[in-house]
């Protein structure tokens, strides 16, 4: 599998994860978004961009608390938990904002 | 991936007494899990392709594991066709597939042994029905065993005992042999090999994680309540699922075992090692990966130097741990001679305390002798609770060292940590327990459809209970139910925020008043 950024082909797994993840960039969350219907607004690109930060650093994707502590930091206390998260990622702030940044999706009991 | 092309069957009125559906063959051939790839494959030791000559493999695998577990030739011969497992499976009673009835699932593998491994079935297959393992068999093989979440339900049903689980732990363990790994559960044990947990949630991260949680906790109560990362020397080692640092509800309940611990004044620490407490192994049937990630506790548990091992909410990780840990990696007592490492940590461990030992039973026994005291009403604003017991706990092992403590433990914490506490309807709970729909190796998304039809009769239960008692909340003691949960409970209209961890509860409870000596 596979999406068509300008031109470009980035492969997919199976559910739609990039596989490589150099081969990022802010259109390929745009195009993803667009897929499922949904528009990215300031606020979620705040999640995005910490998703990448935090994975840059770690090599994982944060935990819920690590995500919601952040944003409640960067976009006011009251958006701080994970009833905002999900109003802004309905399927679930882990696996779709972690798909829209170009991260692999995190596995195991979660 | 936003819009399901699915609709959840409407709550029954009469969870004790579920309608049986009628038979709609192929209903659920289309929930298919996703195929493991090379990579993941490789990692294991299983072929990362198919091999042209697969149907030896899968045969010659089956005939080493039926000359290996006396029990999986029983089952297959048992079987008498009785219906009595009929009605009694979850994803039956959801889907209505024939094929997972509990008999309709054993047949798959019980045709080919009859073909394949009775005199009869080799010269007369008809005649006792038997099938020849074609590559149309092993698909329906790869389909419908990972249809089953080895709940063991229809066992307790059954009058000869018939084990399905088992008997799809073998066939998984024979798809694997082909080349037929299940993405899921083989790239996580891969995880586990490479990093410790499930997740491949590196040390740092860990340290990262936990830091902000000990830093919420002092937000919340005042208190320096630690959750300590390879302390060498700590009395208990506490192995919990990695989900309880990543997930909600899960990590409430980590933040509550930190406050059981700290309120008793016990020292305690995690392994970044063994940072996982899940055992997915089991899933798969293998013998080998199940002991290497067993090993990985007992090397965690020598190197840190404790005096216990403790096990946090997860289902079949107590499972293994209680039944399996012992003959795996000699957590337990009675190591052979020649087995150093196992010789070593049961020297080292305190003999006082059971080895391993689930967290419920610690903080009940902490309870029961004064250590900690709980008051129910920190949770009177969440109204009536409830508690599901997870199938590998109430099905597959004990809690206190006597039969049925694994069911009245959580319940007598749960009592004295809430003011309302309702059970859900008869035979709904106990060792007759539905399975959350998400266990064995399932809880992966491509099969949404299935996990949400399977949770129907635990949310029929559950909605019935809100309605007649004012329910808020269910407990669980178990990461893959708690996520499972979370994520289906709503297609039932019921609130994500219904399940939360029995530890949560307790956590809340806690007075966190001790004076520092």
């Amino acid at each position: 599998m596979a999406i068509q950024v300008n031109g470009t082909t980035i492969p997919t797994d199976e559910e739609g994860y990039i596989e490589d993840l150099n081969l990022w960039s802010p259109e390929v969350a745009e195009l993803m978004a667009q897929e499922d219907g949904q528009e990215l607004t300031e606020q979620h690109w705040e999640v995005i961009n910490f998703l990448r930060e935090y994975y840059d650093e770690y090599q994982i994707a944060p935990a819920v608390r690590v995500l919601t502590k952040q944003i409640g930091k960067r976009l006011g206390p009251e958006k701080g938990n994970s009833k905002y998260l999900y109003e802004l990622f309905p399927y679930g702030p882990a696996k779709q904002a972690c798909r829209y940044a170009g991260l692999p999706k995190p596995t195991g009991c979660v | 991936m936003s819009q399901d092309a699915f609709d959840a069957p409407p709550l029954s009125q009469r969870p004790e007494g579920l309608e049986v559906p009628s038979a709609r063959p192929g209903r659920s051939a289309e929930s298919r899990s996703h195929r493991a790839g090379a990579e993941h494959q490789e990692a294991l030791g299983f072929p990362s392709d198919i091999p042209d000559d697969w149907q030896d493999r899968a045969l010659a695998r089956m005939e080493e594991l039926l000359a290996r577990n006396r029990s999986l030739r029983v089952y297959l011969d048992a079987c008498v066709h009785c219906g009595a497992c009929a009605d009694k499976c979850h994803f039956y009673l959801g889907t209505g597939d024939p094929r997972n009835m509990p008999v309709g699932r054993q047949d798959l593998m019980r045709d080919v042994y009859r073909r394949h491994f009775t005199p009869a079935g080799r010269s007369f297959p008809a005649l006792v029905r038997g099938r020849e393992l074609t590559w149309d068999v092993l698909e329906e093989w790869f389909t419908y065993f990972h249809q089953c979440t080895q709940c063991r339900r229809c066992s307790v049903f059954c009058p000869y005992g018939i084990d399905t689980a088992e008997i799809s732990m073998a066939a998984r363990e024979i798809l694997d042999a082909t080349g037929l790994g299940q993405k899921y559960t083989n790239e996580i044990i891969g995880k586990v090999h490479k990093v410790g947990n499930n997740l491949g949630l590196p040390k740092p991260a860990l340290e990262d994680t936990v830091e902000g949680l000990e830093e919420d906790l002092k937000d919340e109560t005042g208190h320096d309540i630690r959750i300590p990362v390879d302390e060498v020397g700590a009395d208990v080692l506490l192995i919990t699922p990695s989900a309880d640092f990543f997930a909600e509800p899960h990590v409430d309940g980590l933040m509550g075992y930190a406050k059981v611990f700290h309120q008793a004044g016990l020292s305690w620490t995690l392994s970044s090692y063994a940072s996982e407490a899940a055992n997915f192994a089991m899933f798969m049937g293998s013998y080998e990966h199940m002991k290497r990630i067993a090993e990985r506790i007992r090397k965690a548990a020598l190197d840190l130097e404790v005096k216990r091992i403790v096990v946090g909410e997860c289902g079949h990780a107590w499972r293994v741990a209680y039944s399996f840990w012992n003959t795996l990696a000699g957590i337990g007592q009675g190591a052979d001679a020649d087995d150093e490492y196992a010789r070593a940590l049961q020297d080292q461990l305190d003999r006082r305390y059971p080895v391993p030992q689930h967290i419920c039973e610690m903080t009940r026994d902490l309870v029961e002798r004064g250590a900690i005291e709980l008051d129910p009403e920190a949770n009177a604003h969440h109204g009536g609770v409830t508690f599901h017991d997870s199938c590998n706990v109430a099905r597959a092992s004990r809690m206190g060292g006597y039969a049925g403590g694994q069911l009245e433990i959580p319940r007598q914490l749960l009592r004295a940590s809430v003011p309302h506490f309702h059970e859900m309807a008869d035979g709904t709970t106990g060792d007759a327990t539905f399975c959350c729909g998400g266990g064995g190796g399932l809880l992966t998304d491509e099969v949404m459809e299935l996990r949400v039809r399977g949770a129907y009769p635990r949310a029929s239960a559950l909605g019935e209970v809100m309605e007649r008692q004012g329910v808020q909340k269910m407990a669980a003691i178990c990461a893959i139910c708690k996520t499972q949960f979370a994520k289906v409970l709503p297609y039932y209209g019921i609130p994500r925020e219904t399940v939360i961890s029995l530890h949560e509860l307790v956590g809340n409870a806690v007075r966190l008043d001790r004076t520092e000596a």
